[in-house]
């Protein structure tokens, strides 16, 4: 479904990306693992086209997405929720969602909204409120709502555990988990390396704008490496 | 009975049309509630901009000039009617600012700041110096609208000051509706979208780009009705409406009385334009009075006159 080969990316003279190359197929949840700096949030960054990539392809859906400027991204079905949850706090929960659905007109966006709801019972009470209110938990959640609105057949999920509670943490991977469900394939980054390989089919590890490893997920959490190396056992 | 916030708006405005000229000493007062509505038209515009979609202009009088402008020049060159003429003057200034826009808007901040500051500057420049078509710096006539003669053959006969003072009140209560129209609206959740996040607002397919060109040209038109209207009422016009104390005065307005929200900006007019009569009596100290009420404003009320003192009525629920 997305094709990842040779990204190259820099922030002026510094480039870091040195040639990324990953795939995610229909249906999987992968995983991005890696420490602080590694260039994981750049690379969801190129991907949702608001980095420019200095050289290398992304396919998405047979398509070459590079040419494609950010805001039509959605519309070819790959949605994201940035980094740092980027919700729009002077709005309300229910318009956060609706702008999700920005692109849609139809009869559609109510029901998705109520499903939204379901899935995000905390939202549904919430949502008159000014986003900006919400928890850092509910506001997580509130991104990935907002993200599912746009119908998108791949979700880019950016540390959506970053600066969260342990507790709120696990609910949040339960709901990733539960995103496949919907027929929704996740493309998640993480420094939470074993939560995220936990509920991944494959994960890829990245360090200084290199994949260094990549497999199963259920291997990567079995790799002497790794372990030492990121899941502190 | 709950009344949605538009409404609520619209209703106020227009009780404030129509029951102030009650209280009214004298006929002068039409006139100052006439300019104060001028300036609220143009207000309404600079919160679309700025209020709703984030981008500043320091530039915005140079489409009022362009409005006023169009009274005068078109009528009187190509026989249009004065009517035609403002709308003609928006025309123009909704180009300028479509054409202006899509590189000037790629800017941020106070970047964006001096370039619509430059903009303003270069209308005011070429308003003073085409002489021969604009009478440079002693301004020139411009003709009666006409409408006043009209309303009177229909049996509704006004006085000068009070024709203006309903007639601009009246625009003034179409622009706020549009202006409250759009705010609800997907376009209007779009435009304060991208003002909390642009990064967000491309993530939900959002055109940012075209988006803030929207509201930029919305604004500029909104200036330029306010610039001819100013000018039709005063029957002549000069530069100045151009120059860059008038952006300066359209931002400070909707900054001071609350940009985020249509009322709060018009209350923000109706200071500015107030305050200027009242201190009349000490008239060498009137920039620093205006000056000082700015910087307390900014200081201790940040979201604006009306949204604070609003707040601190309902107590802190929101």
């Amino acid at each position: 479904m997305l094709t990842v080969e040779g990204l190259r990316s820099r922030y002026g003279r510094i480039e870091v990306l040195h040639g990324i190359d990953l795939e995610v197929q229909s249906g999987e949840i992968v995983t991005v693992v890696g420490a602080n700096g590694a260039g994981k949030t750049t690379l969801l960054r190129c991907l949702s086209g608001v980095q420019p990539v200095s050289s290398g392809t992304i396919t998405f859906r047979g398509e070459a997405l590079v040419p494609v400027p950010a805001y039509r991204r959605l519309a070819r079905g790959l949605a994201q929720s940035p980094e740092g949850r980027q919700i729009f706090t002077n709005l309300t929960v229910e318009e956060n969602l609706r702008l999700g659905a920005f692109l849609f007109a139809d009869d559609r966006v109510e029901k998705d909204m109520d499903d939204a709801f379901r899935m995000f019972p905390v939202l549904k009470e919430k949502r008159n409120l000014a986003a900006g209110g919400l928890s850092g938990g509910q506001q997580q959640m509130l991104a990935m709502a907002r993200a599912l609105m746009g119908r998108p057949s791949c979700l880019l999920l950016d540390e959506p555990s970053m600066g969260l509670a342990p507790i709120i943490v696990a609910q949040i991977f339960e709901v990733v988990k539960g995103i496949r469900d919907l027929g929704v394939t996740t493309l998640l980054v993480e420094q939470n390396a074993f939560g995220a390989l936990k509920i991944a089919d494959r994960g890829y590890v990245m360090e200084t704008g290199h994949i260094t490893m990549s497999g199963g997920a259920e291997e990567l959490i079995a790799d002497p490496r790794i372990r030492e190396a990121y899941l502190g056992i | 009975m709950k009344m949605t916030p538009k409404t609520a708006t619209l209703l106020v405005l227009a009780a404030l049309i129509a029951l102030t000229p009650f209280f009214f000493p004298s006929g002068y007062y039409y006139r100052v509630g006439a300019l104060l509505f001028v300036n609220g038209i143009a207000v309404t515009g600079m919160v679309i901009l700025t209020g709703y979609a984030g981008q500043i202009s320091l530039g915005h009088a140079g489409f009022a000039g362009i409005g006023a402008y169009a009274c005068a020049l078109a009528p009187v060159h190509w026989g249009l009617h004065p009517a035609l003429a403002v709308i003609l003057g928006a025309a123009i200034s909704a180009i300028l600012a479509f054409l202006v826009g899509r590189p000037i808007l790629r800017l941020k901040g106070y970047y964006l700041g001096v370039a619509t500051l430059g903009l303003g500057i270069l209308v005011a420049m070429v308003l003073n110096n085409e002489r021969q078509l604009t009478g440079g710096p002693d301004g020139m006539a411009v003709p009666e609208l006409g409408l006043r003669a009209l309303l009177k053959g229909w049996g509704l006969t006004l006085s000068n000051g009070e024709f203006w003072y309903f007639f601009c009140g009246l625009v003034l209560l179409v622009g706020a509706w549009l202006a409250l129209n759009l705010y609800a609206s997907p376009t209007g959740r779009a435009l304060r979208a991208l003002h909390g996040s642009e990064v967000a607002a491309r993530t939900v397919g959002i055109d940012v780009a075209r988006l803030k060109l929207q509201a930029f040209v919305i604004s500029a038109v909104y200036a330029s009705v306010s610039g001819s209207l100013l000018a039709l009422q005063n029957k002549f016009v000069t530069p100045d409406v151009a120059g860059f104390m008038h952006s300066i005065e359209m931002v400070t307005m909707a900054v001071l009385g609350g940009v985020g929200s249509v009322l709060g900006a018009i209350f923000g007019a109706g200071i500015l334009t107030l305050l200027p009569q009242v201190l009349t009596v000490f008239a060498e100290y009137e920039q620093m009075v205006l000056g000082l009420v700015m910087v307390l404003v900014m200081i201790f009320l940040r979201e604006g006159l009306l949204p604070s003192v609003l707040r601190k009525f309902r107590g802190k629920d929101e």
